[in-house]
């Protein structure tokens, strides 16, 4: 039978597709990491000897906007993991 | 675990087991698999400061050896925080330093197969409160009442308290973004982990040394210089009252 489905079962998939909906969270900072890397090299190119300090004000903003893909990884992570329905 | 969807192979496993049963005030708690790492990892930094006090105390002018490496690690560690709180580093360098070796011991303790402490939300929740304390704190020390009401009152003007709330949920925010900062990115080191040895675990040969690399020793640091950053930041603006500026 094609539609044997319960509800704990159907909790489950919507769990899934929601996790598969929330790792979508990962564009936004895929997007800022991605400019603040571009406006680094550009940094670099202008001022050559300043390097090691721009790469570590880089990697300090990049690690800051990381932040919220890392809730929506969290958000998965509870969805996938935590049931408390069944 | 059969209620997890992904776990259809049995030997993922990045969950936080309950070991020994504890009766704590008629409640049973439980001694779990990250208290025990978390205690290996104090052990190992223990150790190592014992081992560097016996060794430091006949010092000698010309650093040789084991001496330069703490010396080094001392260094380093003062001029983080002095190049980012400035005057009010000499009060906050042995709490930074503390920290700041702790995390990176926890993060760097996936490689050596165990469970990161920091990937257990109570460790990291537990740090950012402290943070979060020395915040208020301070505050209260260094700023006036008046300062503070202008503050949380910020872009409207002090009789007018309509942007308070907001403000006020900004400040609750900052430990919960802090905690949950840290514990998510070792959070996913370790699941990635999991999943590469299990579900790959007969062509996970030599390969997930590289993965190893990037997750524990490049984002455990990247990770552990951005929280001791934003509590230095954080502490030293409460510290900064408007008047001495």
């Amino acid at each position: 039978m094609l539609l044997d489905i319960t509800g704990s079962d159907l909790i489950r998939a919507c769990s899934a597709i929601g996790a598969g909906l929330a790792v979508i969270a990962g564009i936004g900072p895929g997007v800022g990491q991605g400019i603040a890397a571009g406006h680094g090299a550009s940094a670099v190119g202008r001022n050559p000897g300043a390097q090691g300090q721009i790469m570590s004000t880089m990697l300090l903003g990049q690690a800051v906007a990381e932040t919220t893909g890392l809730y929506g990884l969290v958000v998965a992570l509870l969805l996938l993991f935590v049931h408390p329905l069944d | 675990m059969n209620s997890a969807i992904l776990l259809s192979a049995d030997n993922i496993d990045f969950m936080i087991h309950e070991l020994i049963p504890v009766n704590f005030f008629g409640t049973t708690v439980y001694i779990t698999n990250s208290h025990i790492c978390i205690a290996i990892v104090m052990l190992v930094i223990l150790g190592f400061g014992v081992v560097a006090h016996i060794k430091l105390k006949h010092a000698k002018e010309i650093p040789h050896g084991f001496q330069n490496v703490v010396e080094l690690i001392v260094e380093l560690l003062g001029k983080m925080v002095s190049g980012t709180m400035g005057k009010w580093a000499p009060r906050f360098v042995n709490y930074i330093s503390t920290i700041f070796v702790f995390i990176l011991m926890s993060n760097i303790s996936g490689i050596f197969g165990l469970r990161p402490p920091t990937a257990d939300y109570g460790t990291t929740l537990a740090l950012a409160i402290i943070t979060f304390m020395m915040i208020r704190v301070n505050k209260a020390k260094h700023q006036s009442a008046k300062e503070i009401w202008t503050n949380v009152c910020s872009p409207l003007p002090p009789w007018l308290p309509i942007w308070a709330p907001i403000n006020i949920i900004s400040e609750i925010a900052v430990p919960i973004s802090l905690s949950l900062r840290l514990f998510a990115n070792v959070l996913s080191g370790t699941v990635i982990m999991a999943l590469v040895y299990g579900l790959l675990h007969f062509i996970a040969l030599a390969w997930p040394a590289v993965l190893h690399v990037y997750f524990d020793l490049f984002s455990g640091a990247i990770q552990t210089y951005v929280f001791c950053m934003l509590t230095m930041t954080y502490v030293t603006q409460a510290c900064t009252s408007e008047n001495d500026a």
